[in-house]
């Protein structure tokens, strides 16, 4: 009996661990599946044709791929500095008693809903951005610098915690041969911490590449390649969000999930890179 | 200048530029925590609780359907995402260890569709199971819930388990008790306390997912309970709202971002709690 159970349980845990598996893998099936009669109507000519007119039966995706690498670099360029600069003045410079407060208020940060960060930009960020270089207010700009402050929390806080396993001993020797802050950060802290500190970068980069919420409301979804940044664009993801449920014909239909499987391939590919490159195998931190 | 001079004056430098960037950083992140507290108990009232969605410019208009609607789709991905998670994590760490390529695989792909994009897995659901049944139901929310809030709990429970002390096992085992039974009994009841945690931070993670939702459980602007219908969820009611131009919508949208966001540092803060007492022990 009890050797019967144990295989039971075995078995069991084992298909439920394999199931994982099983739907990752079906998720690149079916997106494959779904995106098949796009990809024989238009190929690989999809990604670099650059009208989407779905009345037309025009589908080129090379706007939204555009307008997804060009805020997710402009999100990248702001945030990347200002994490730095965060986990810089958390492990080194901050008194003991703003630490804990500000560390922890920084990850519950990162906890909230992206769909709020969303909401700030549409009603309080975009205004401003109207008032300082006209136009509408939404577009590339906009969603760049929303996509920011969203990624901030989550990179601030991976890179504090890279940096904050340096060895005290190795800081406190740097600091005897006469080192200022600066050079223990730049020659101590920041070359052991590098892997993780790229690592949390590159993370954050597959977050933005992906995030639908936030940019949904302030990018405007116009299918054209901007030639100024306050310009309103689009991006794969927020292309998906606002036309998934009005698509109308199988060649639409399809073309949303060529989209798809493209961001599912690009972020799994960001991601895996991340962990396999940068990230320690052996010690695996909960991202 | 001298030599030291020069790196005095550059570490100055780097000192206020870190201490200004986080500033910055921090003013942006206080100052969308002030505007979602000063919006959201502004418009917080009983209303918002006692009536479901009503048509622009109506007094008795409220949130309760899309709170029901909420508690409907992510308790029911907990009941079915916990024990998956928790049974999966098992294997990894009873049964295939940290050797086991198997093991290895699925955690890394755990950790990939940890950070996968929701939107992508609405799309996957939608295909697999809007499109045959061929309406939007609450059972598409729920299973694209589960999907995303599995590995979460999967990995954090493989975490916790590889935590507990081999001696425990080894004595449970000595005593001639089958391997289940060490798991069930021993390990994972040692374990308690960080896979609550695990689920904790699952529940949370799903709880704030608006793109899996936008075409699976779709919206009802009232009260549904039936799971084989579109129905409402704080998030994606959040986003038709404040992308609605009236006022009074919008008021409700921010009313249903305060109360979500709420929830979910609530379980967080929960969550760090009991690790906290937990490292005390």
């Amino acid at each position: 009996m009890n050797r019967f159970l144990d295989r039971f349980f075995h078995l069991s845990t084992l298909s439920i661990a394999l199931l994982t598996l099983l739907v990752t893998g079906a998720i690149f099936g079916v997106l494959l599946d779904e995106a098949k009669p796009a990809m024989d109507a238009l190929g690989l000519s999809f990604l670099i044709d650059t009208k989407w007119a779905p009345n037309l039966e025009k589908f080129g995706a090379l706007p939204a791929i555009v307008g997804s690498i060009l805020s997710t670099a402009l999100a990248m360029f702001i945030a990347v500095p200002l994490a730095i600069g965060v986990s810089i003045f958390l492990s080194e410079i901050s008194p003991q008693i703003f630490k804990t407060p500000v560390g922890v208020s920084i990850e519950l940060l990162a906890a909230i809903p992206s769909v709020v960060y969303g909401m700030w930009g549409l009603f309080y960020f975009v205004p401003i951005i109207r008032d300082l270089f006209g136009g509408l207010g939404i577009g590339l700009l906009t969603a760049g610098i929303v996509l920011a402050i969203m990624i901030l929390p989550f990179m601030a806080a991976v890179t504090r915690d890279a940096m904050n396993t340096t060895p005290d001993i190795l800081k406190e020797s740097a600091y005897a041969l006469g080192g200022t802050k600066w050079d223990v950060v730049k020659d101590v802290v920041i070359p052991y911490a590098k892997a993780g500190i790229i690592g949390a970068a590159i993370l954050a980069l597959g977050r933005a590449i992906g995030e639908t919420m936030a940019v949904t409301f302030v990018m405007g979804n116009v299918h054209k390649i901007p030639s100024l940044i306050t310009d309103p664009a689009t991006s794969i993801p927020v292309a998906l969000a606002n036309e998934f449920t009005e698509a109308d014909g199988a060649l639409y239909f399809s073309s949303l999930f060529y989209l798809a499987l493209v961001l599912f391939v690009i972020s799994f590919v960001i991601i895996a890179f991340a962990k396999y490159a940068f990230l320690n195998r052996g010690k695996r931190a909960v991202s | 200048m001298t030599h030291t001079e020069k790196r005095i004056l550059t570490n100055k430098i780097v000192m206020v530029l870190s201490t200004l960037s986080a500033a910055i950083g921090i003013a942006f992140l206080l100052w969308i925590l002030s505007v979602l507290v000063i919006n959201g108990i502004e418009a917080i009232n009983w209303n918002i609780f006692i009536y479901e969605g009503a048509p622009p410019g109506y007094e008795q208009s409220g949130l309760k359907h899309a709170l029901i609607g909420q508690l409907l789709l992510v308790g029911i991905a907990t009941l079915i995402g916990v024990p998956l998670g928790i049974f999966g994590g098992t294997y990894l760490s009873e049964y295939g260890g940290l050797k086991s390529r198997l093991a290895n695989v699925i955690r890394d792909v755990s950790d990939i569709m940890m950070s996968a994009p929701s939107i992508v897995i609405g799309s996957f659901v939608y295909a697999i199971f809007v499109a045959p049944m061929g309406n939007f139901s609450g059972w598409a929310g729920i299973i694209a819930l589960t999907i995303i809030m599995v590995p979460v709990i999967l990995r954090t429970t493989d975490d916790m388990l590889q935590l507990v002390p081999s001696t425990l096992r080894e004595a449970a085992f000595a005593l001639g008790a089958p391997k289940y039974k060490v798991i069930l009994q021993v390990v994972i009841r040692g374990a308690k306390t960080g896979i609550l945690t695990g689920v904790l931070l699952g529940v949370a993670r799903v709880s704030g997912e608006t793109a899996p939702l936008l075409f699976t459980s779709f919206n009802d602007n009232f009260l549904n309970t039936d799971l084989s219908q579109p129905i409402a969820s704080l998030t994606v009611t959040m986003f038709n709202y404040a992308t609605s131009p009236y006022e009074d919508w919008q008021k409700l949208g921010w009313a249903a971002a305060f109360i979500l966001s709420m929830f979910i540092l609530g379980l967080n803060i929960l969550g760090r709690l009991i690790l906290i007492k937990r490292k005390r022990k």
